[in-house]
């Protein structure tokens, strides 16, 4: 933890020498500066704990306690290209470190096995070209995420068109996930001791891919509102259960999950955003979901911000979500063991949740502590509360520097 | 169309009626637009918050966020 707190403080000081670097902007109108220049550069770190009763590992029943602390820093370069188009680079390293009450109950023999805590790191990269006298950009993303026993790779391309107005944005971004993960039984299902997760022990890796295509569209109602329309349509492949997730049944038999190798979850989402006078935003958002494990959700939140002076807002928010249960889960014990598939994972059960929480934003003229290129500072603080008892809180620190 | 699918008809309905109500806006109008507030994507500061609900709900996607990859599993 030490080591990611370092990491951190390494980032920021690494990020004040490349502004102290930077080129001053040319004062002349024709010179157009080709230089490679940083944008934006965000420093995101928070904070999350929750705490619940129907941990999937212990087959719906023990404790959900779980911590994480994540660190993100994402850079956005930029540079004139040759046709005068604006070739944009991202640069994305994220590090997230956990411990899990549940997951150290995957071989409850021990004290405290190896799965009580885990960290993953996720870099990612990505190219966009953005032609302003037409109007459109392409763009292309490639990302990695390592933790323990789960390796990601994904690769996307990504298209959007403005209109000649600037009023509409229509975007499409294509994207697959091609994930490995390492077969890991609770202690007590491993045949011969195998399916442990450790390489001296037969370890064996199954993947898990997935396939997506999101569409957005964007548009200006008038001086005060604006709407973005949002549609998913992803597929996974693979392996899409947990096989250190324990499922009971009637009998009082034990296995470990099963669920189908296929699953199609089509989102879809509409943001709303409107200047309420000249001091309260409204932000809002409605989603839809469905899949093909039978859960259909709604989700709508309101974000209100109110600028108590230009450099200083407050945001009250809450948010609401609804879901209906997968075909496939059962509480502890309830499962006939006739079930093809199932579950115990209360992540797929049928319940409400709320967040409610406040979000302060400090962007002062002269740059936060009085330095230029720092200029904005977030702080923000949610609690989350599941109608089966699950609830947690999570505090967030976003800087960003220009 | 079964009633639980009624979201699939309410979002293409508010993409009409929004179409409808459409009043051209010139750049030298667009001072609250141009407000950071106002961004039609999420927060920067959202980024964790989105990642552990996808992870505790059955529900994801349509956020402008990721669509796959990592387990999410604890």
């Amino acid at each position: 933890m030490k080591r990611i707190t370092l990491t951190a403080i390494a980032c920021f000081y690494g990020l004040f020498q490349a502004f102290a670097q930077s080129a001053s902007p040319s004062d002349s109108s024709t010179y157009t500066d080709r230089k490679l220049r940083i944008d934006e550069v965000n420093l995101v770190s928070s904070y999350y704990h929750q705490d619940g009763n129907n941990s999937a590992v212990t087959g719906g029943i023990g404790t959900e306690k779980l911590t994480d602390i994540a660190n993100s820093i994402d850079l956005k370069l930029s540079y004139r290209g040759r046709k005068n188009r604006i070739q944009s680079i991202g640069l994305d390293f994220g590090v997230d470190h956990y411990t899990s009450a549940s997951s150290d109950k995957i071989d409850p023999n021990t004290i405290t096995s190896p799965s009580y805590s885990d960290t993953r790191i996720y870099p990612s990269l990505s190219w966009t070209s953005t032609n302003e006298k037409k109007g459109n950009s392409i763009g292309i993303a490639a990302s990695y995420s390592h933790e323990f026993d789960y390796i990601s790779y994904g690769i996307g391309i990504n298209y959007a068109k403005t209109s000649k107005d600037k009023s509409r944005e229509f975007g499409v971004k294509l994207q697959s996930y091609f994930d490995t993960w390492t077969i890991i039984y609770p202690v007590e299902l491993r045949p011969n001791g195998r399916f442990s997760g450790r390489d001296d022990q037969g370890g064996e890796t199954t993947p898990r891919d997935s396939y997506s295509a999101s569409f957005s569209l964007s548009q200006i109602i008038n001086k005060r509102f604006q709407v973005a329309f949002l549609l998913d349509l992803i597929e996974q492949q693979g392996l899409l259960a947990t096989d250190y997730q324990r499922v009971y049944f009637t009998d009082a038999s034990e296995r470990i999950e099963n669920l189908p190798g296929k699953r199609l979850k089509i989102p879809i989402g509409i943001r709303a955003n409107y200047f309420l006078g000249d001091r309260i935003i409204l932000r809002g958002y409605y989603r839809f979901y469905t899949d093909d494990w039978g859960i259909t959700a709604h989700t709508a939140s309101l974000e209100m911000p109110i600028k108590i002076n230009p450099f200083f807002s407050v945001s009250p928010f809450y948010r609401f979500y609804v879901q209906t249960a997968s075909q496939y889960f059962a509480p502890y014990g309830a499962h006939n063991i006739a079930d093809a598939y199932y579950t115990s994972d209360y992540d797929l059960s049928k319940f409400t949740s709320h967040f409610i929480g406040l979000n302060l934003r400090f962007t002062p003229e002269k740059g936060v502590l009085s330095i230029k290129q720092f200029s904005a500072v977030e702080l923000r603080y949610g609690h989350y509360i599941r109608s089966n008892g699950l609830n947690s809180n999570i505090l967030t620190l976003a800087a960003t520097f220009k | 169309m079964k009633v639980k699918h009624f979201g699939f008809l309410l979002v293409p309905l508010i993409l009409l009626g929004v179409f409808q109500s459409c009043t051209p806006v010139k750049e030298y109008q667009k001072q609250y637009l141009n407000d950071a507030e106002m961004a039609l994507s999420a927060r920067k500061s959202e980024k964790s918050e989105n990642s552990f609900q996808s992870y505790r709900e059955g529900a994801s996607g349509a956020n402008g966020g990721k669509t796959g990859g990592g387990c999410g599993c604890n």
